[in-house]
């Protein structure tokens, strides 16, 4: 079928469950609220607009204690208006889906011009020490499934995750097939079988999540943002609040493989590898398949997964690189993750434009032969 | 067992998580209070009651009470509380907020729950001051009263929270004060039954903060002052509006039918399912 890349990230979101959206119209992100809002009512979900992203985030994790998978779907100015209930979902461990499809910033600034200005505040936007998920897609068969991985992490570790998209790849059209639905796996938050009595909320396990009870059903307890000890209620005493905030970053730094989804294309050989993701991504994989026409061994590393940073692809491509090229729609976000891991081994080269258009595949190609030049 | 002993055995985490934060002649515990006794007479299971609060010092109250309890980030209670609605229309809704909570950080969520008419019930706590974070001025302080950050004098214009909600389209709007809890208990009963969006507006007394910035005397002599400033809507309503001017009215301010919109969500999922295509 032809499809959109919004509209994608909204029958990802239905395949994976989720029945409950909250939002706020914005470009370039607002088709997904409209899909959702015809889709919704039909399979007996719900779906609201609310007056502001913050109110709308704040329905969605209200939605999720219940038991019932929910998303919002926005663009940077709702996204910096989301910090604030994205943090109060990471210490409450409220598993939701934030999907941000990026334009022009800072502030208004390009409404309906694709970039990739908010890696750094997907990582770091809320305050406070945290770990986070953040999702990227490049295709429009790429929404679709990384909207349910985005689902199915969020579900699995009990963590809000960030689904970064451009506009570009959010309002392309291009063919998905679904051949394989059935192949695609679904996954569910753990809930509590003991009585009710027994239930610890937020007890250590040896994954670091615990099993999560529906408002509603028998295991009364207490959610807050307050940093709290296992029962859930607050605490203040050092010897619980290190080891809570060691957990909460613990369940995900423990699990980085099952995290980390990567791509390399052409890399086996790769002197030059392109770091890219997004819709740039899409551009570099044209770049490499040019330059490899022209003799160059180049190689793509399309990085699906952005934080936590995909250290271990990075490395590998160092065992045949040495030249890096990362090519982004900002001023050097992911270079710097780059370079962080590179440690000198290799030439970190960034290509980086901000004036509102994508990064052609031309415009990769001269990197390169300047490079090899 | 007296009976006050028997309601904290059924409703308090009495052995979790007392004692509480509030200063001693706190207006909350007779807030609490009054709740606890109209979910009893009511008779609501504890596992269908959510308690929703924002931030200071009312919002922590769910802590102490054995429902499912959320305590939320600063104004934003109300949207948390409309996911959950949304999602599970069995649970019984109450947002807890104060002053500040409500109609300063909060306000906009407010009137977009009080226009909706979604069905849940916010009990508004107004002490005229932002207590937690050390008295500072709040939407509610009166205009030329003393705060940590109006020292000379408040020069603003302070809401009335029971008037915005009627005006924002609440169905039932209550206004009790902590002096009348009878009052306060029938209200609180009165907004739980009610379907669609109800508020009960809690006045109380800060005399920690505000009392003791603007010499207003102890928690009891604050308390009087309820009792005197107090007028009935029912003796109300034969007044004066000069004889009203420095009165404030107790008791239902509105209580109308209007669709509720979980009941009209329902529909409209009917007639979704009824269109076809995806």
């Amino acid at each position: 079928m032809l499809l959109q890349g919004n509209e994608a990230v909204a029958e990802g979101a239905l395949r994976a469950g989720c029945r409950f959206f909250a939002g706020y119209p914005i470009t370039p992100a607002t088709e997904i609220s409209e899909v959702l809002s015809v889709r919704l009512p039909k399979t007996d979900g719900t779906f609201i607009q609310m007056e502001d992203e913050i109110a709308s985030l704040g329905a969605v994790i209200g939605a999720s204690l219940t038991g019932v998978k929910s998303m919002t779907a926005t663009s940077g100015p709702g996204f910096s208006l989301m910090q604030e209930n994205l943090g109060l979902a990471i210490i409450a461990e409220v598993p939701c889906v934030i999907v941000n499809v990026m334009r022009g910033g800072p502030s208004t600034g390009l409404p309906t011009f694709p970039a990739q200005g908010d890696v750094m505040q997907a990582r770091w936007g809320t305050h406070g020490d945290h770990p986070i998920i953040v999702l990227s897609a490049s295709t429009v068969r790429e929404c679709y499934d990384m909207t349910i991985q985005a689902f199915n992490l969020s579900e699995k570790f009990r963590t809000p995750v960030v689904l970064l998209i451009d506009e570009v790849v959010g309002h392309m059209r291009e063919k998905m097939a679904l051949d394989d639905e059935e192949k695609i796996e679904i996954i569910n938050r753990v809930r509590p079988t003991m009585p009710p009595e027994w239930y610890i909320p937020y007890e250590d396990t040896p994954s670091g999540v615990s099993p999560m009870a529906n408002f509603g059903e028998g295991y009364r307890y207490h959610v807050t943002g307050l940093t709290h000890d296992v029962r859930g209620f607050p605490t203040s005493r050092p010897d619980e609040i290190g080891p809570f905030i060691s957990r909460l970053h613990r369940k995900i730094s423990s699990h980085f493989s099952e995290i980390q989804i990567a791509e390399f294309f052409k890399t086996e050989d790769a002197e030059i590898t392109i770091v890219a993701y997004g819709c740039v991504a899409r551009s570099a994989k044209r770049a490499v398949i040019e330059a490899r026409e022209k003799g160059l061994k180049v190689g793509l590393l399309k990085l699906s997964t952005l934080w936590p940073f995909m250290r271990t692809a990075v490395e590998k491509a160092l065992q045949t690189s040495k030249i890096l090229i990362v090519p982004e729609m900002n001023m050097g976000q992911i270079s710097r993750e780059v370079k962080r891991v590179n440690r000198g081994v290799a030439r970190v080269i960034t290509l980086n434009k901000v004036d509102g258009t994508i990064i052609t595949p031309m415009e990769i190609l001269n990197r390169i032969q300047e490079v090899v030049s | 067992m007296s009976e006050i002993t028997k309601l904290i055995h059924k409703y308090l985490r009495h052995d979790k998580k007392f004692p509480n934060v509030w200063c001693p002649g706190c207006g909350i515990g007779i807030m609490l209070g009054a709740l606890i006794r109209a979910i009893d007479r009511i008779g609501y299971e504890k596992d269908e009651i959510v308690l929703v609060s924002g931030i200071g010092c009312s919002g922590r109250l769910p802590v102490y009470v054995d429902f499912n309890t959320l305590h939320t980030t600063h104004g934003r209670a109300i949207t948390f509380a409309t996911g959950i609605k949304l999602a599970k229309p069995r649970l019984k809704v109450i947002v807890i907020m104060g002053d500040g909570d409500a109609v300063a950080i909060g306000g906009n969520h407010f009137i977009h729950a009080a226009r909706r008419n979604i069905d849940m019930t916010a009990l508004i706590l107004n002490n005229n001051i932002y207590g937690m974070t050390g008295g500072q001025n709040s939407p509610t302080t009166p205009y030329g009263m003393r705060s940590t950050t109006t020292v000379y004098s408040n020069i603003e214009q302070s809401f009335n929270i029971s008037e915005l909600a009627v005006t924002a389209g609440a169905a039932f709007v209550g206004r009790g004060t902590v002096y009348h809890a009878r009052l306060l208990d029938s209200l609180m009963e009165k907004a739980f039954l009610k379907q669609g969006f109800s508020v009960v507006e809690i006045i109380s007394h800060c005399h920690t903060q505000y009392g003791r910035q603007n010499r207003l005397g102890t928690a009891v002599e604050m308390m009087e002052q309820q009792r005197d400033q107090a007028v009935t809507a029912e003796k109300a309503a034969r007044m004066k509006p000069e004889e009203l001017k420095d009165k404030m009215v107790i008791g239902v301010l509105v209580d109308k039918k209007l669709p509720v919109y979980q009941d009209e969500y329902e529909k409209i999922q009917e007639r979704a399912k009824e269109v076809m295509g995806r």
